[in-house]
């Protein structure tokens, strides 16, 4: 019999609706007022904290509406703003400094919806106001930095295999190592490659220069990008938490990019600060043998450096890291017995390891701590990158008393100084210098409006084309409005299910044009129909042939609109990908609530029966 | 049932195409003229450079706070209002050697002066090096997009209709573009986004007259093309009303209600829309005609002889 569902077709149809309308659900409970607690390096959130928190903030008399502790972190609902700066104080002076605490806003969904996976959509930036950051990494000195370990790698193999060489250099064309003679050159060329440096070698030599020239592979190359890129992500990671904001996003972009997205923070100076600082630190033996004033004249030893005191004062260090930043693993800024303000550094086992070697063949030499900072110079390279200056500065020079393991500290500091090398060492260093390309701030109280106009656009445009499709055609008009409303709680389902998906305000746009784009498949279906009709088929048939002849063209023109999304979404960024999602999302589950949708309502009403006239 | 459309026979549409397709072909060069002479009012996302927005808490005079805005940090900002006169949006160039905190500072300063309650609402800062990228990526994107259509509409229909269909979407590409360079428009990424989507609207335009198209060549057995052809846009004229008068009624809401921050992107489609709607009929349709289409092209592919995609002689 012609138009008649099977009964797993209906539930189907029935079964997906209710399943985006489910999920859509989460969206009408708004949000509750929050606060966040996350442990930093050295703590734990655990279920005793929890019900310290909740204690303390029952003695202050503030209501807790719902307390979670969920991946580590504890979030404390309250039931409005005030009461949420009072509780922050309340559980920042109960925690101390070991925790971060954050305002938040949390999705105020039920418990049991949330149980099943229900939340609501996530808002971009553009519609709940803070700052998006594109960070662009300074591959040139995270290549230096490793030509610089190489130099020492080659320098410590050659003398390992009694290879004599005249020096070693890092030049513009890559690092030259001079020997004096052709033999022992291509003695150490073939020893180095057999160690299997990642480097192409060639022979350079002219004349009496005997020169070999070690240039990074491509394929090293591009490894060292990678890590200095993943490894600058884990870091601005580290210290995004250690800011204290909910729901920070940082994800790479491209081979050179970071974005980083702080919903709801206004002061951009300090999340710039340190996001951007790539302050860290390193140990060198100070030169003895040195001579200071004619070092300060420019007559450097080899091997060595002149370097500044942030006293005032030149010193002299060797150029040899004993140790870096990197074996780092907690850093707490404190006071010595004479009140003067120290950091207290512990470092991971091979760190230790290391430090113990060199401080125990060193006792009773100086050792200096070179404090190492890139800072925006506020001037621009002609291709629009910005300039880093790099300062570095001797912060101290201590006597190795005893051999040292894991634990110590670091004095000749001021006290905010103190407190911000702490931070940024518990958050790890920058491997290279970060600048910021693209900075986007948006107040909460332009998001608020976004959202607003974004909404009444959505309304006005969903109304006039309810109304049109009602009037020229009744019956199945009002089956197209229902599969239309269907659509738009489904994308809205489909939104809060996808965990990446972000509504942007072009996101809403997309939205918005979905409602006027998805009658079309209705359109061609009912103009078919018609057509039928008038070509003087039966009710019955008109309706069959109806949906059958627009479905290949329903299809072929969606498939077309479809890639074109897809097009955006690969090339575009931020704002135009949130409208290529929805966009994607809208096609999708408008073909689905046009073809299948309308007809199972249309076969349910007047499927298999005798109907001489349609209302359409 | 009442109709907007009721056609008992078919109207000649392509009657007019030869002097229609002229007013087209002007249409194209002038924009191509004017993309030449006056350029894209390129916006912030592809220039680089600061931008901030505010709100007065009373309506400001943009002459005083111009003229306040000389130290030589922030000289050249472009000063207009944005939505409402209490709404200002100031525009700063990158500069060498200048922070863009410094200049916004500046420029916030001077606000304060002139009303002390004035409320910082956006600053967007955008290097100069990534708005050239993203011009580079956008130009690519248009073209990976229309490179992806002919394929598909190859591949699904036959290299006449695709030709006519990647015409008419350039055609579109290339007015809509026109009019942003006469007017001197802002383009923004949001417009970029806007002219992608007016190509896949236009698209699904002229795809429901080709169906038609292959389906009435197929059913209509004796038929000139030019017949069928217009058979199909009369048989699709309701649908094509219908449609696009929905989505322009809510491309209006946007323009209308959604905000200063999407105009951009509604006034694309606006255009899009309406020019996408009479390419469909006079570009892709007629081109298919001028490029020879005819029954034998669209007979399925299994008696498709060998030769069958080479131009016919016959008409």
């Amino acid at each position: 019999m012609l138009n008649k569902y099977p009964m797993w077709k209906n539930i189907m149809v029935v079964l997906v609706i209710a399943i985006g309308g489910f999920y859509a659900l989460p969206n009408l409970f708004g949000e509750d007022h929050a606060v966040q607690v996350v442990a930093t390096r050295g703590a734990d959130v655990t279920a005793t904290t929890q019900s310290d928190v909740s204690a303390a903030l029952t003695a202050k008399g503030i209501g807790i509406k719902r307390s979670e502790l969920e991946n580590g972190q504890l979030l404390v609902r309250v039931a409005n703003a005030e009461d949420q700066l009072t509780a922050k104080e309340t559980i920042a002076e109960l925690l101390g400094d070991k925790y971060t605490v954050a305002l938040n806003l949390a999705p105020a969904t039920p418990e049991w919806l949330e149980s099943v996976g229900g939340s609501p959509m996530k808002l971009g930036l553009d519609l709940r106001g803070g700052v998006h950051f594109l960070m662009e990494v300074d591959m040139s000195e995270a290549i230096r930095k490793m030509e610089e370990a190489k130099i020492a790698d080659f320098r410590s193999q050659l003398r390992e295999e009694r290879i004599r060489y005249a020096g070693v250099h890092r030049t513009v064309r890559g690092i030259e190592i001079k020997f004096r003679d052709a033999e022992t050159l291509s003695q150490a060329e073939r020893f180095l490659k057999s160690r299997g440096n990642d480097m192409v070698f060639s022979d350079i030599s002219s004349g009496d220069n005997v020169v070999l020239l070690a240039v990074m592979s491509e394929a090293y190359l591009k490894q060292i990008k990678e890590e200095a890129l993943l490894q600058n992500i884990t870091t601005i990671r580290n210290r995004v938490n250690e800011l204290g904001v909910a729901e920070p996003v940082v994800q790479r972009q491209g081979a050179e990019r970071i974005i980083v997205e702080l919903p709801g923070v206004q002061d951009t100076a300090r999340a710039k600060e340190i996001l951007g600082a790539t302050a860290s630190i390193e140990f060198h033996m100070v030169d003895e043998k040195a001579d200071v004033a004619a070092a300060a004249n420019g007559r450097v030893p080899a091997g060595s450096e002149l370097y500044q005191r942030r006293e005032g004062g030149p010193v002299v260090l060797k150029k040899e890291v004993m140790l870096t930043g990197d074996h780092i693993t907690g850093a707490q800024p404190s006071f010595d017995e004479y009140s003067r303000p120290q950091v207290a550094i512990q470092l991971d086992a091979k760190g230790g390891e290391i430090f113990s070697n060199v401080t125990k063949d060193n006792i009773g030499k100086p050792m200096a701590t070179l404090f190492i900072e890139y800072k925006d110079s506020g001037e621009r390279n002609p291709d629009g990158s910005v300039k880093m200056r790099k300062i570095e500065e001797v912060i101290s020079v201590a006597t190795i008393q005893a051999r040292l393991g894991r634990n110590f500290v670091i004095t000749g500091l001021t006290h905010s100084e103190s407190q911000n090398l702490a931070l940024l060492l518990r958050a790890g260093a920058l491997i290279a210098p970060v600048s910021i390309v693209e900075e986007r701030t948006i107040g909460p109280s332009l998001g608020a409006e976004n959202i607003e106009n974004g909404l009444q656009a959505m309304i006005w445009g969903m109304v006039v084309v309810l109304a049109f499709m009602l009037v020229y055609y009744r019956a199945f008009g009002v089956i197209a409005n229902l599969a239309l409303c269907a659509n738009l709680i489904m994308v809205v389902g489909v939104m809060s299910m996808i965990p990446g998906a972000v509504l942007t305000l072009p996101g809403i746009a997309g939205m918005v044009l979905t409602v006027g784009m998805a009658v079309d498949g209705n359109v061609l279906i009912y103009e078919r129909i018609r057509e039928e009709l008038r070509a003087g088929r039966s009710v019955q048939q008109a309706i069959h042939e109806g949906y059958g002849n627009a479905l290949s063209t329903i299809a072929d023109a969606n498939i077309t609109t479809f890639l074109t999304a897809l097009i955006l979404f690969a090339v575009g960024t931020g704002a135009v990908k949130g409208f290529a999602v929805t966009l994607m999302i809208g096609i999708a589950t408008s073909m689905f609530t046009a073809i299948v949708g309308t007809r199972a309502i249309v076969n349910a009403l007047w499927g298999g029966k005798r109907v001489k006239k349609l209302s359409i | 049932m009442f109709q907007i459309l009721d056609i008992k026979g078919s109207i000649n549409f392509l009657r007019h195409a030869a002097p229609i397709s002229i007013l087209s072909a002007i249409l194209v060069v002038g924009s191509l003229v004017s993309l030449a002479t006056r350029g894209i009012n390129w916006g912030l996302d592809f220039t680089g450079g600061t931008v901030v927005e505010m709100e007065f808490s009373k309506s400001v005079n943009l002459e005083t706070l111009r003229s306040n805005l000389t130290e030589p940090l922030v000289a050249g900002a472009v000063v207009q209002n944005f939505g409402s006169s209490r709404d200002v949006l100031v525009r700063l160039q990158v500069r060498e050697g200048v922070k863009s905190d410094d200049q916004v500072r500046v420029v916030m300063a001077k606000a304060t002066e002139l009303d002390p309650e004035v409320v910082q609402k956006r600053v967007e800062f955008v290097g100069p090096q990534v708005g050239k990228e993203l011009a580079e990526q956008g130009g690519l994107a248009v073209l990976v997009a229309l490179i992806c259509i002919l394929i598909y509409v190859s591949f699904r229909f036959e290299w006449r209709l695709a030709a006519g269909s990647v015409a008419a979407l350039a055609h579109d590409v290339i007015v809509t573009l026109g009019v942003f360079s006469v007017l001197q428009l802002e383009f923004d990424l949001t417009v970029l986004a806007g002219l992608l989507t007016v190509v896949g609207y236009s698209l699904n335009d002229t795809i429901v007259v080709f169906d038609r198209i292959r389906e009435n060549f197929l059913k209509m057995r004796k038929g000139t093309p030019e017949e069928v052809v217009n058979n199909s846009i009369t048989q699709t004229m309701s649908r094509t009303i219908i449609t696009t008068g929905t989505t322009l009624i809510t491309v209006v809401a946007l323009f209308l209600k959604g905000g200063t921050l999407i105009h951009g992107f509604a006034t694309a489609l606006l255009l899009g829309i309406v020019v996408g709607t009479y390419s469909s009929i006079y570009v892709a349709s007629y081109l298919a005609i001028r490029l020879g289409i005819n029954r034998e092209h669209m007979m399925p592919v299994e008696v498709e002889k060998e030769g069958a995609d080479q131009p016919s002689i016959m008409p």
